[in-house]
C-alpha cells in the first residue's frame, strides 16, 4: 500500500460528515452498505462514478462535524484509495488512520487537483504527482508512530501487537 | 516553556515531566465513552481482534441517546449489541432507557468526570467536560475499542488558544451566545487541532451550563478539546455529583499559545448561525424576517435545567404561533423530574409545545421532529450541515433557548425584545 493511482474526484472546504455519510443511514454500520450512500447530499453522482482506485481531493477541514468512523469507513468502502485535503479535521483525521484509510494534507496539491485529474501518491516519501497536470508536490510523510500503526494495518491489529498479557 | 492547562493535564497522564505542542504520546485515560451509533462499530473491532476482558469496568460509560427510544427495527438492533456488551463486560455505567440522558448531559451530572480527568468518547461533542476543568475530546470507534481494552489511546499534543473573558453577560444572552459569537470570529477551523483554552474574570460570571454550552461547541471551531479554569463553581458542581478525586490545573505564566482573544461578555448580544455552518452568524438585530416551522429546544447544547427555566420564562402565558411545532426535549431523566417539579413541562404544555423523553432525536435528524423539503428551523442545537435535521432542503437556524423560545411565539426567528420583556 505504499503507493496508489487513481482518478480524482474533487470537492470544496469544510465537507463535513453529515454529507459524507448522512446520520438517516447510520442505523447501519456495515461497510458496503454505508458505501452506497456515500456523500449522496452533496453529490447524487458519486456513487455511480466513483472507480476503485481514485482519490478524493478537497479543501480546508474535511470532515469536520461528528466523530462517526462511518465516514472514513464509507470513503474507504466505496473504492477510494486515497484523500488528498488542505486540512482534515481532526477527528476524521484519527479516524482515517485508524481503519486505514490513506489520507495526506497537503495544500498545494490539494487546490491544484481538479476532477478527472490522474494522481499518484507515494505514502514513504510523501510525495504527491499530478500526472494530468505534470507536477510533483511534498508531503510530510507520517511521523514512525503512526506508519507502524498503518503497517498494523489499523489500531486494533496494531494493539494487539502491543497489548500486554 | 510552560504548559497550558491541557498540556498538564496531558503531562500527568503520560508520565512525561514537560509536553509540547505536536508531540506524540500514549496516554491513559480515566473514562470511554461510546452512544449507541458508534460503540456498535468498537464492538464490532474490539471482537474481531479477540480482545476479551475490558481494562476496567467502573471507567466506560455507554449511553443509547441517539436513535432511542428505539426509533426502528435497525436501531434496535444496534442497542442491542450495547445492551449485551454491557451485561457480558460487566460494564458498569450502562444507562438504559428510563435512566439515561444525551451523553454529554448525563455523564457531569453522574458524577463521573472530574477536573483534572481524561476523558474519550466516540462522540464529537466530548468536549463538553472540558467546563469541569477536565482535558475531554472526542475520537472514533476504533480509537473507543482500543481504549477500552487498554486503558490508554494515543494524542498529538495540542497547541492552545486562549479566550480571556471578561463582564457579564446581559439578560437573554447566554454561553450559546459566546460560543456563536467565537465561532463566527474564528470561523469553524479557527482552532483545528487545538485547544481552547478560556480563562478571565469573566468565567466566574458564568453558569456551570453556561460553561457546558460553551465547552460544547468547541469542536464546531475544530477545536480538539475546550477547557475552563476551574473556579468555586466549578468545584461546587463536581462536589455535589461526583465523589471521585479531583484535581485543578492552571496554565503556566508562560504557556504558549498561538492567539489569544479578548471577550467582553457585556457585549455580546443573542447570536445565531444561519445555514449552512455554524460559522454563518449574526446578531439577532441582523436576523431579517425569517418565518420558521419547527423549534426544537434541547441537545447536549442547549437541553439542561438552566436552558429549560428560560425557555419556559418566555413562554409562560404565551402561545406557540400557529403552524410552529415547538418540541421541548429535556436532556436527561433528573432534568426531566426537575422541570417537571418546577412547574416547566406544564407551562410548555399549555404554550402547545411537546415535550419528550431524552434523546438527541431531531438534533443528527434521527427522528423526533424531522424537516421536509424546504422547512426551516430554529434550534438549541450545534449543527447546521445540509440534511442535519431532515431533507437536503431543509435549513437549520442554531440559537439559544431564549431565541428559540421566542421564535416559537412568533413564528419568525427574533430575540424576547421583541415579545416586550
Ligand atoms: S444531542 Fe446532537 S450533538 Fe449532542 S450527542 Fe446527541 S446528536 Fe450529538
Amino acid at each position: 500500500m505504499n503507493k496508489v493511482k487513481g482518478k480524482a474526484i474533487k470537492y470544496g472546504d469544510n465537507i463535513d460528515t453529515d454529507v459524507i455519510i448522512p446520520a438517516r443511514h447510520l442505523n447501519s454500520s456495515d461497510p458496503a452498505e454505508l458505501a452506497l450512500h456515500c456523500m449522496e447530499d452533496i453529490d447524487r453522482d458519486f456513487v455511480s462514478k466513483v472507480q476503485p482506485g481514485d482519490i478524493m481531493a478537497a479543501g480546508k477541514n474535511f470532515g469536520c462535524g461528528s466523530s462517526r468512523e462511518h465516514a472514513p469507513i464509507a470513503i474507504k468502502a466505496s473504492g477510494i484509495s486515497c484523500v488528498i485535503a488542505e486540512t482534515f479535521a481532526r477527528i476524521f483525521y484519527r479516524n482515517a488512520i485508524n481503519i486505514g484509510l490513506p489520507i495526506v494534507e497537503c495544500p498545494e496539491a490539494a487546490r491544484e487537483i481538479t476532477e478527472g485529474d490522474a494522481v499518484e501518491v507515494d505514502f514513504d516519501s510523501g510525495e504527491i504527482t499530478n500526472v494530468t497536470k505534470g507536477k510533483t508536490y511534498k508531503s510530510t510523510p507520517f511521523p514512525e508512530f503512526m506508519k507502524k500503526l498503518m503497517a498494523s494495518n489499523g489500531l486494533m491489529n496494531y494493539i494487539k501487537d502491543y497489548r500486554p498479557e | 516553556m510552560g504548559m497550558t492547562m491541557t498540556q498538564k493535564i496531558l503531562a500527568d497522564h503520560c508520565g512525561a515531566s514537560h509536553l509540547r505542542a505536536g508531540d506524540l504520546i500514549k496516554c491513559r485515560v480515566d473514562l470511554v465513552l461510546g452512544n449507541d451509533i458508534t460503540t456498535p462499530v468498537a464492538i464490532r473491532e474490539y471482537k474481531k481482534a479477540g480482545l476479551d476482558e475490558v481494562f476496567d469496568r467502573e471507567k466506560i460509560a455507554l449511553v443509547p441517546d441517539h436513535f432511542t427510544p428505539n426509533k426502528d427495527i435497525k436501531s434496535a438492533e444496534q442497542c442491542k449489541i450495547l445492551r449485551e456488551f454491557a451485561q457480558e463486560k460487566g460494564i458498569l455505567n450502562y444507562f438504559e432507557i428510563g435512566e439515561m440522558g444525551i451523553e454529554h448531559a448525563l455523564l457531569p451530572e453522574k458524577g463521573l468526570v472530574v477536573a483534572g480527568d481524561v476523558v474519550i468518547g466516540a462522540d464529537s461533542h466530548t468536549c463538553t467536560y472540558g467546563a469541569l476543568g477536565a482535558f475531554s475530546t472526542g475520537v472514533g470507534s476504533t480509537d473507543m475499542a482500543a481504549a477500552m481494552a487498554t486503558g490508554e489511546t494515543w494524542f498529538k499534543v495540542p497547541g492552545a488558544t486562549k479566550f480571556i473573558l471578561t463582564g457579564k453577560l446581559s439578560k437573554w444572552v447566554s454561553g450559546k451566545d459566546v460560543i456563536l459569537h467565537i465561532i463566527g470570529k474564528i470561523r469553524v477551523d479557527g482552532a483545528l487541532y487545538k485547544s481552547m483554552e478560556f480563562t478571565g474574570e469573566g468565567v466566574r460570571a458564568l453558569s456551570m451550563d453556561d460553561r457546558f454550552s460553551i465547552a460544547n461547541m468547541a469542536i464546531e471551531a475544530g477545536a480538539k478539546n475546550g477547557i475552563f479554569e476551574v473556579d468555586e463553581k466549578t468545584e461546587a458542581y463536581i462536589t455535589g455529583h461526583s465523589r471521585k478525586p479531583y484535581r485543578i490545573y492552571k496554565a503556566d505564566d508562560d504557556a504558549q499559545y498561538d492567539e489569544a482573544y479578548q471577550i467582553d461578555l457585556g457585549q455580546i448580544k443573542p447570536t445565531v448561525a444561519f445555514p449552512h455552518l455554524p460559522e454563518n452568524t449574526r446578531t439577532i438585530d441582523d436576523v431579517g424576517d425569517i418565518k420558521i416551522d419547527q423549534v426544537i429546544i434541547g441537545s447536549c447544547t442547549n437541553g439542561r435545567l438552566e436552558d429549560l427555566r428560560t425557555a419556559a420564562e418566555i413562554l409562560e402565558g404565551r402561545k406557540v404561533s400557529k403552524g410552529v411545532r415547538c418540541i421541548v426535549i429535556p436532556a436527561t431523566q433528573k432534568i426531566y423530574l426537575d422541570a417537571m417539579k418546577e412547574g416547566l413541562l406544564e407551562i410548555f404544555i399549555n404554550a402547545g409545545a411537546a415535550v419528550s423523553t431524552p434523546t438527541c432525536g431531531p438534533c443528527l435528524g434521527g427522528h423526533m421532529g424531522i424537516l421536509a423539503r424546504g422547512e426551516k428551523a430554529v434550534a438549541t442545537t450545534n449543527r447546521n450541515f445540509v440534511g442535519r435535521m431532515g431533507h437536503t432542503e431543509s435549513e437549520v437556524y442554531l440559537a439559544s433557548p431564549a431565541v428559540a423560545a421566542a421564535s416559537a411565539v412568533t413564528g419568525r426567528i427574533v430575540g424576547p425584545e421583541e415579545l416586550g420583556i
